[in-house]
């Protein structure tokens, strides 16, 4: 049975119902239920899932609906709606007592002295709240995508003229006086600051710099369309200026991926005669021309980290491509890993939940071997271009076209599940994967992953099988996760624990290579 | 108010979107507020477009 | 817009500052404004006969039989679909009714001066519960009942008032808001007040101490007696608003059975209605949804000024007739100061940390945040003269609000006062 309950003007937010509505699909006879806002992509989603139905047409984007198809024998509409209630109730009391004022206006009124406006709502008014936001005089951190991008320059032109931050749209990440904000580690405060245009990149590198035992002064996020031509890395720059002004700032880390030539040469123009070593990981981008710049050029993100703990403490800031394990010990597991594998076990399977850790490993994986992506180095390696399923494949689970009615996979690890059950197969013979701790991250990605890898294992086995799986933990031991349990129960399920993302894609390189794949 | 003002502050946040980052202040410490937000004028375009006539750009 | 502010400021202004006084009494033929012997005034936005629903039509029919235009209910309604009454809203001749709001030309009115602007209102005496003619009775002993009113109650009421003097309705409205009435649907604090400030009075007239008797046990008997006055006074603390050019401050709300009607300062007189709502609230035992007639009276007024629902957090007793809870009263409360520009400088709520009452609503605010004003009433069956089915919380219809705001947005656009 196909049934739908409309509710006008209700307005909640997309994660929520996309939480609510997984919740919901657990109830026995459950076969299908989508709780969502009336915008065209939730009815396109619903006709995709077969659950159209007549009295849809005239929902609007104001509208809650509830569009379920169920086995009316097992469960009825009423115990769906009694969930989704119980719910949004639980959600209620959990915030019981404190007021939630309905604009941003009555907002500032209960709290005057408010310095920054974080703004996560649907694109479309996203712009406009941020204008509102700017004009009282509030920093911005805006997460929402979907912004035009000639509101995005009118943003921070406005935010420019005013000394204000615009970090975004699409900023996933920033750690302002050491208040991480959406996606953000827990790190602890020290003397570098960091301006980053993509959200895992400035995870990884604040992570490794904690790691190291030195601390961020400043995480500035730009947002991902900062330096590009049209935008002319307003943030970019407004951010390196308050870096070298910043007096608890002592080294300066920029990432991003390669600007537009304009974009670059402004701030190389910018960091000219600057009295603060900056370090500068532009990914895949030009050595040379950051040499020339007077800055400090990347291998990586992990090698960002280390040049700026190397540069903080007056050291020499060289090259790292290497691990951290004596060769040996990388020897042995290579050897260990090859051990598990079959002849007829031929490609890797990387699926990642962070965009920059995805790239970072298409970008060194990609230079000696095939590999498939949704985000592929060139169109002719478009993971849809690949025949069956006989190639290496590296996957970014947070684009687009995997979160459509669905929390983003690092928030949800269950996007990321439903492809270790659908790809670990027989042909399997590696799995690259990235776990990232963290605020606004799930409650406990690890175990997920490492739930999903014994699964896999376990099939495997009984064709006398096994996995090669490698893993990194984008994570600290302040943040709210489990770092150590996190590493113990990856490590439990067979799966190594590189100490960076960097060296997991190398180590997996070296077991492609080793096995000849 | 300058970037380099707001490093020297007590961090304030007001919240417009997603509960969980909300709950992630909070948890901190970190004095914040959640707007319920909804879109202005529910979503009417119209309403919405009348309500922008009435505002000067100031 | 800075103009839009400034008048805004004015029309707060002069609410802040009103000054509701009574000052006396009359009939209503000789002291309401426009009033003859073939005029009907009802409750709500202007309505012609054969759109009036079940209990303003009782009430039009007991109107014209006490005004003796009409022997048997049969002529009444046959003189009232003639077209040889006039039927015209309270609101046009300076006063409100609750329910159905029926004010004929023999009926006694008190008389309310604002005496900061100089304006004034008028409103029946309230006749008490049962079988009464605001909620469309019309039997004999309705209009026995009015009689009574008319040549027993006004008189001694009246007299004392000369003796007593003039009573500021805002200072006894302050106290009873912190004594557990919001002044709608409570108003026992009020009357209780009223009662005693003109006890002395009353005993002080020449009338026979049996009739003065009567006159302490029906004020006495009548819980909702000072709502007569609260919505005068908030009638007369609303209607200068009318008059300021360019504020967005909704001045009046008001009900007829049939429509909701609201009126923005700077659209003057004009109406913008929409059908009134059926109220989901609590029904008495027996009545349900079903019975109801959609919402009625001019009694919203109050919440115009900001007090009945706007200050449900002041009267959690409330929630026993309305439904709900004491936290659900405050939320409402809570809620409504996103939709208005001050807090009262006179009605502080002490539930709410004594802020003061959510006063001086923008359409601008209840439009943008969809946030509509809360109302507190009781519930009239649809059939004339069976009485009160039940309370609840009511909200007006948000299209008012929507073709009042888009015709604000052409006004200022019209005199191009907008970019």
């Amino acid at each position: 049975m196909i049934k739908t309950i409309i509710r006008e003007n209700a307005y909640y937010d997309s994660v929520t119902l996309m939480l609510i509505s997984r919740e919901m699909k657990k109830l026995e006879g459950v076969e299908e239920v989508l709780a969502g806002m009336g915008t065209d992509l939730n009815l396109d989603l619903v006709k995709m899932l077969d659950m159209f139905l007549p009295e849809l047409e005239k929902v609007t984007p104001n509208d809650l609906f509830i569009a379920a198809k169920f086995d009316e024998s097992k469960v009825s509409m009423d115990d769906l709606l009694a969930s989704f209630e119980a719910q949004l109730n639980s959600k209620k009391e959990a915030h019981a007592g404190q007021y939630q004022p309905p604009t941003l206006r009555s907002a500032l009124k209960l709290m005057p002295d408010a310095r920054l406006a974080q703004i996560s709502i649907p694109g479309q008014y996203a712009a406009d709240e941020a204008e509102n936001a700017l004009r009282k005089g509030l920093h911005v951190m805006l997460f929402s995508d979907n912004v035009a991008l000639e509101d995005e320059l009118r943003l921070k032109k406005l935010a420019v003229e005013k000394g204000l931050l615009m970090m975004g749209p699409d900023c996933g990440t920033a750690i302002i006086n050491g208040v991480p904000l959406c996606f953000a580690n827990a790190v602890r405060r020290g003397r570098i600051g960091l301006v980053g245009a993509s959200g895992t990149g400035t995870q990884e590198i604040t992570v490794r710099i904690h790691q190291l035992g030195e601390g961020l002064s400043q995480v500035i996020g730009t947002g991902g369309r900062d330096l590009k031509e049209e935008i002319g890395g307003l943030m970019m720059i407004q951010g390196i200026q308050a870096l070298l002004a910043d007096p608890e700032t002592e080294v300066i880390v920029l990432v991003s991926k390669p600007p537009a030539p304009s974009v670059e040469k402004k701030i190389y123009g910018l960091l000219a005669g600057a009295e603060k070593p900056v370090v500068i990981d532009f990914i895949g981008g030009q050595a040379e021309s950051v040499k020339k710049a007077g800055a400090i050029p990347c291998l990586s993100l992990e090698d960002a980290a280390r040049k700026a703990v190397a540069v903080l403490r007056e050291e020499e800031p060289v090259d790292f491509d290497g691990f951290d394990l004596p060769p040996e010990e990388i020897d042995r597991l290579v050897r260990e890993a090859l051990a598990r594998l079959k002849p007829d076990q031929k490609y890797l399977r990387a699926f990642y939940t962070g965009g920059t850790l995805a790239d970072e490993a298409i970008k060194y994986l990609g230079a000696e071997h095939l590999i498939y992506s949704n985000i592929p180095l060139t169109p002719d390696r478009a993971w849809d271009k690949l025949e069956g399923r006989a190639g290496h494949i590296c996957l970014d689970l947070g684009e687009d076209q995997f979160t459509r009615g669905r929390p983003h996979p690092m928030i949800d690890p269950m996007t990321r599940t439903e492809f270790f059950d659908a790809w670990l197969d027989q042909s399997t013979a590696l799995v690259l994967v990235d776990v990232v701790l963290g605020y606004g991250s799930h409650e406990d990605p690890a175990s997920a992953v490492a739930e999903s890898i014994e699964k896999a294992r376990r099939k495997l086995q009984a064709s006398g099988r096994d996995l090669a799986v490698v893993a990194s933990i984008t994570g600290t031991d302040q943040d709210p996760q489990d770092l150590e349990k996190s590493k113990k129960v990856l490590e439990e399920a067979g799966v190594l624990v590189m100490p960076s993302n960097a060296q997991a894609v190398r180590l997996a390189d070296r077991i492609m290579k080793a096995a000849g794949i | 108010m300058s970037v380099n003002d707001l490093f020297k502050q007590e961090l304030k946040v007001i919240n417009l979107g997603l509960e969980s980052f909300y709950d992630d202040l909070t948890r901190q410490g970190v004095p914040a507020i959640q707007v319920q937000w909804k879109p202005a004028a529910g979503g009417d375009q119209k309403m919405a477009s009348l309500l922008g006539r009435l505002k000067s750009s100031k | 817009m800075d103009f839009i502010e400034e008048a805004n400021k004015k029309a707060l202004e002069m609410i802040q500052g009103a000054r509701p006084t009574l000052v006396g009494m009359g009939i209503a033929g000789e002291v309401v404004p426009g009033m003859h012997k073939h005029l009907i005034l009802h409750a709500g936005p202007p309505i012609t006969w054969d759109r009036m629903s079940g209990p303003l039509r009782g009430a039009v029919i007991g109107g014209l039989i006490y005004e003796g235009l009409a022997q048997t209910p049969e002529e009444a309604e046959k003189l009232a679909a003639s077209g040889r009454i006039e039927f015209d809203p309270c609101h046009h001749h300076n006063a409100v009714g609750p329910m159905a709001g029926v004010v004929t030309a023999s009926m006694p009115v008190f008389i309310i001066e604002n005496k900061t602007e100089g304006n004034f209102a008028y409103c029946t005496q309230n006749e008490g519960l049962g079988q009464v003619l605001r909620f469309g009775a019309y039997g004999p002993q309705v209009i026995e009942h009015l009689r009574w009113m008319e040549k027993t109650l006004y008189p001694i009421l009246k007299e004392a008032l000369e003796i007593h003097g003039p009573i500021d309705l805002k200072n006894l409205m302050a106290q009873s808001v912190q004594m557990g009435d919001e002044v709608h649907n409570r108003n026992k604090a009020t009357t209780s007040l009223f009662i005693r400030e003109m006890a002395s009075s009353i005993v002080k007239t020449r009338a026979t101490p049996e009739d003065q008797a009567k006159v302490f046990d029906f004020l006495n008997s009548n819980d909702h007696f000072a709502l007569n006055l609260s919505m005068p006074a908030s009638k007369a603390t609303m209607d200068p608003v009318g008059k300021v050019k360019h504020s967005s401050v909704v001045y009046t709300m008001a009900r007829n059975g049939t429509d909701f009607g609201i009126r923005v300062a700077a659209l003057g007189d004009r109406w913008f209605t929409a059908p009134a709502e059926i109220i989901d609230g609590l029904y008495f035992p027996g009545y349900s949804m079903e019975d109801a007639n959609p919402d009625i009276g001019d009694s919203c007024i109050t919440e115009t000024m900001g007090i009945g629902g706007f200050s449900m957090a002041t009267a959690p007793a409330i929630v026993q007739f309305v439904g709900g809870t004491p936290q659900d009263a405050v939320n409402y409360t809570t809620q409504m100061y996103e939709i208005t520009l001050e807090e009262s400088e006179s009605y502080k709520l002490p539930p709410m940390n004594f802020r003061g009452a959510p006063t001086g609503i923008d359409i601008r605010l209840v439009i943008e945040t969809q946030i509509l004003p809360v109302i507190n009433t009781g519930i009239a069956h649809k059939e004339a003269g069976i009485g009160q089915v039940g309370a609840g919380v009511v909200h007006p219809p948000m299209k008012c609000f929507e073709d009042a705001f888009e015709a604000y947005v052409g006004l200022l656009d019209d005199e191009g006062l907008l970019d």
